[in-house]
């Protein structure tokens, strides 16, 4: 019975350190989908570019992980702004008869980038061994007679605890500057932001950028504890794209507890089911959200608001 | 002139394999035939009802594997999987219409890309009852030659695009374009929405299952990387769409025709052959920015292009 509470908490505490980085991954999607109302499809793959700067920034200059965040999310940033200006704009001005051109160009754009990669970097797994990747805290060293034994891992923890700062960060930019507060208005309404002198062409690049920014970081953070190769990226695009949905289209704060909700299912599904499934797993709990929660947890929060 | 088109046409594809052509370019018909299937199943759904779908892999290796399984369970020709995906593809789009309509536009989207991979998913896992990884193989099949098996996708093709051109004529085509330009307007104008995606979404499914049962039987071999991958059929589904035109009878077809052949000699070429995608990506952010509307829907400015500035006036 103690192994199996042990097993239990172990996998709450591992699901709970996954989802603060996949939260990351969707704040990134939700601020442009709340700002742009498109789904960023590329959003993996501008994830995997990210995480091929940490890994030649490590393998050639030995440069931690860690500190390659301060490299990526510029770079993303500058990447993210470069495409929202020369393709992604152009095409919103385009007439045609589907109107979801602007999400099949971003899947256009993700498939160069993945395909890219594989012709620059070949297909191999990597990683970036770093020197504390095993090392961890253990309950029993601190609580002699615990009744279980649990265990943090350092740089899982290390992680996590990036991903809280850069949320906070993101958080304060958002509430207390000019721009932060210009992005929250064209979301919130694009036409009275532009009647109210927001410049919403400038601010629909400036997310791009900082989306890309985002899940860059969340790239760097992801790299000591995963492995990399060039596909990578679509499988985070669902995860980014799962959180949104979970947490409510386009609400940062829905992101959050999204990221969180989903990577403790997902790593319940790894533990209690096998690792095969977790995609699985990921697509039931979005599959509940529709029908029990459309509007995401989202909607959860406003109605409590409204309750008081 | 206009009206026998399509005869022509078919007459003259009819009369292609007694030119004797090489087995490898009848090969490729065969692909450009199947994809042209493909492509008018999902033109129906997004095209003319307007909800793109990133996932029509999983319509086409849900018909794959039901003509595989039945094959491999119950021993019986897989040719029966022609046959026994329409029921199979009639349901799984209803399961999946009652998941994915609830959703608008680009949530639509995501959320069949994201049952694309999680059938690939279950396919590679439940290894029991698919093999998984292993696939499923046709010991034999039934032609060596490729004759017949063109003669059997053209034929499914005719039916394709009949079917395609009865219901986008009749009252149910006006339906669809009314969701596609504006969804709220065509609810209050008491259009049964949902249940009219509905039916695209089953129509298109179903072609799609059928030119999967046939690649199970043409191909005599599927694995869920072959038949669920979101790249090579999901996307290039859509682009064979796309770059042949949105909405218009012939724009699957011609798609299909420009796609298989770039797809062959970008394959064929060395050092290129790994940036397909690349390729296929540039071209796909080409023909959104320039083309929105496909080869078939833009001909007039292409063909604007080339007259002299004059002309114009």
């Amino acid at each position: 019975m103690a192994s199996q509470i042990e097993l239990f908490l172990q996998t709450l505490i591992s699901g709970f350190l996954l989802g603060g980085l996949y939260a990351l991954i969707g704040l990134g999607m939700a601020l442009i989908m709340g700002v742009m109302r498109i789904i960023n499809l590329a959003h993996g793959d501008l994830m995997m570019v990210a995480m091929y700067v940490a890994y030649w920034l490590f393998t050639l200059f030995h440069i931690d992980p860690y500190l390659s965040v301060f490299v990526a999310t510029p770079l993303l940033f500058l990447l993210g702004v470069g495409l929202q200006k020369f393709l992604i704009n152009p095409v919103m001005k385009v007439e045609s008869i589907l109107p979801h051109n602007q999400v099949i160009l971003t899947v256009g754009i993700g498939m160069v980038l993945a395909n890219l990669a594989t012709v620059f970097f070949t297909s191999n797994y990597r990683s970036t061994p770093v020197s504390y990747a095993s090392k961890a805290w253990y309950l029993t060293d601190y609580w002699k007679d615990a009744p279980i034994e649990l265990s943090l891992s350092a740089p899982w923890s290390l992680s996590f605890l990036t991903a809280v700062i850069i949320t906070i960060a993101l958080w304060l930019f958002l509430t207390k500057t000019d721009t932060g507060k210009s992005i929250r208005a064209t979301a919130q309404d694009s036409d009275a932001a532009l009647l109210m002198g927001v410049n919403v062409g400038v601010m629909r690049v400036v997310t791009f950028g900082i989306g890309a920014a985002l899940v860059g970081g969340a790239g760097c953070l992801f790299i000591p504890i995963y492995y990399l190769y060039p596909a990578l990226g679509k499988q985070f695009t669902n995860v980014g794209f799962v959180i949104t949905v979970l947490g409510g289209m386009g609400s940062t704060e829905g992101a959050i507890i999204g990221g969180l909700i989903l990577g403790i299912f997902e790593s319940m599904t790894a533990t209690y089911l096998g690792m095969g499934w977790a995609p699985v797993g990921r697509f039931m709990i979005f599959v509940a959200a529709l029908i029990f929660l459309p509007g995401g947890v989202a909607s959860l929060l406003r109605s409590k608001k409204l309750g008081k | 002139m206009k009206r026998s088109l399509p005869l022509i046409i078919l007459v003259l594809l009819a009369a292609l394999p007694l030119t004797g052509l090489s087995s490898y370019i009848m090969h490729i018909l065969v692909l450009v035939i199947m994809w042209s299937v493909i492509g008018m199943g999902w033109n129906l759904l997004g095209g003319y009802c307007g909800q793109v779908s990133f996932g029509h892999a999983a319509l086409f290796g849900m018909g794959a594997y039901s003509a595989g399984l039945l094959y491999y369970h119950l021993g019986i020709s897989a040719w029966w999987g022609l046959l026994v995906s329409i029921p199979v593809l009639t349901i799984t789009s209803l399961v999946i219409g009652f998941i994915c309509l609830r959703l608008r536009g680009a949530y639509f989207a995501l959320a069949t890309l994201a049952l694309g991979e999680v059938l690939r998913v279950t396919a590679e896992n439940l290894v029991k009852f698919t093999q998984g990884d292993l696939g499923i193989m046709i010991k034999q099949r039934t032609w060596v030659e490729k004759t017949w098996y063109f003669y059997i996708i053209l034929l499914i093709a005719a039916g394709s695009f009949i079917l395609i051109k009865k219901v986008i004529e009749s009252k149910l085509g006006y339906y669809f374009i009314a969701i596609r330009e504006d969804q709220d307007a065509a609810n209050s104008l008491g259009i049964n929405t949902t249940l009219y995606k509905t039916i695209a979404l089953c129509v298109s499914g179903v072609l799609t299952g059928v030119a999967g049962a046939f690649y199970m039987n043409y191909m005599g071999y599927i694995d869920p990387t072959t038949v669920f991958p979101l790249y090579d059929i999901s996307i290039v589904t859509v682009m064979v769409v796309m770059v042949g035109g949105v909405a218009t009878y012939w724009g699957p077809a011609i798609g299909a025709l420009i796609m298989v052949f770039l797809a062959e000699v970008i394959r064929s070429m060395p050092n290129i052959g790994t940036a397909h995608q690349t390729l296929f990506g540039i071209l796909l952010i080409f023909i959104i920015i320039f083309l929105p509307n496909g080869i078939v829907g833009d001909f007039r400015k292409i063909i604007n292009l080339f007259k002299p500035r004059g002309a114009l006036k």
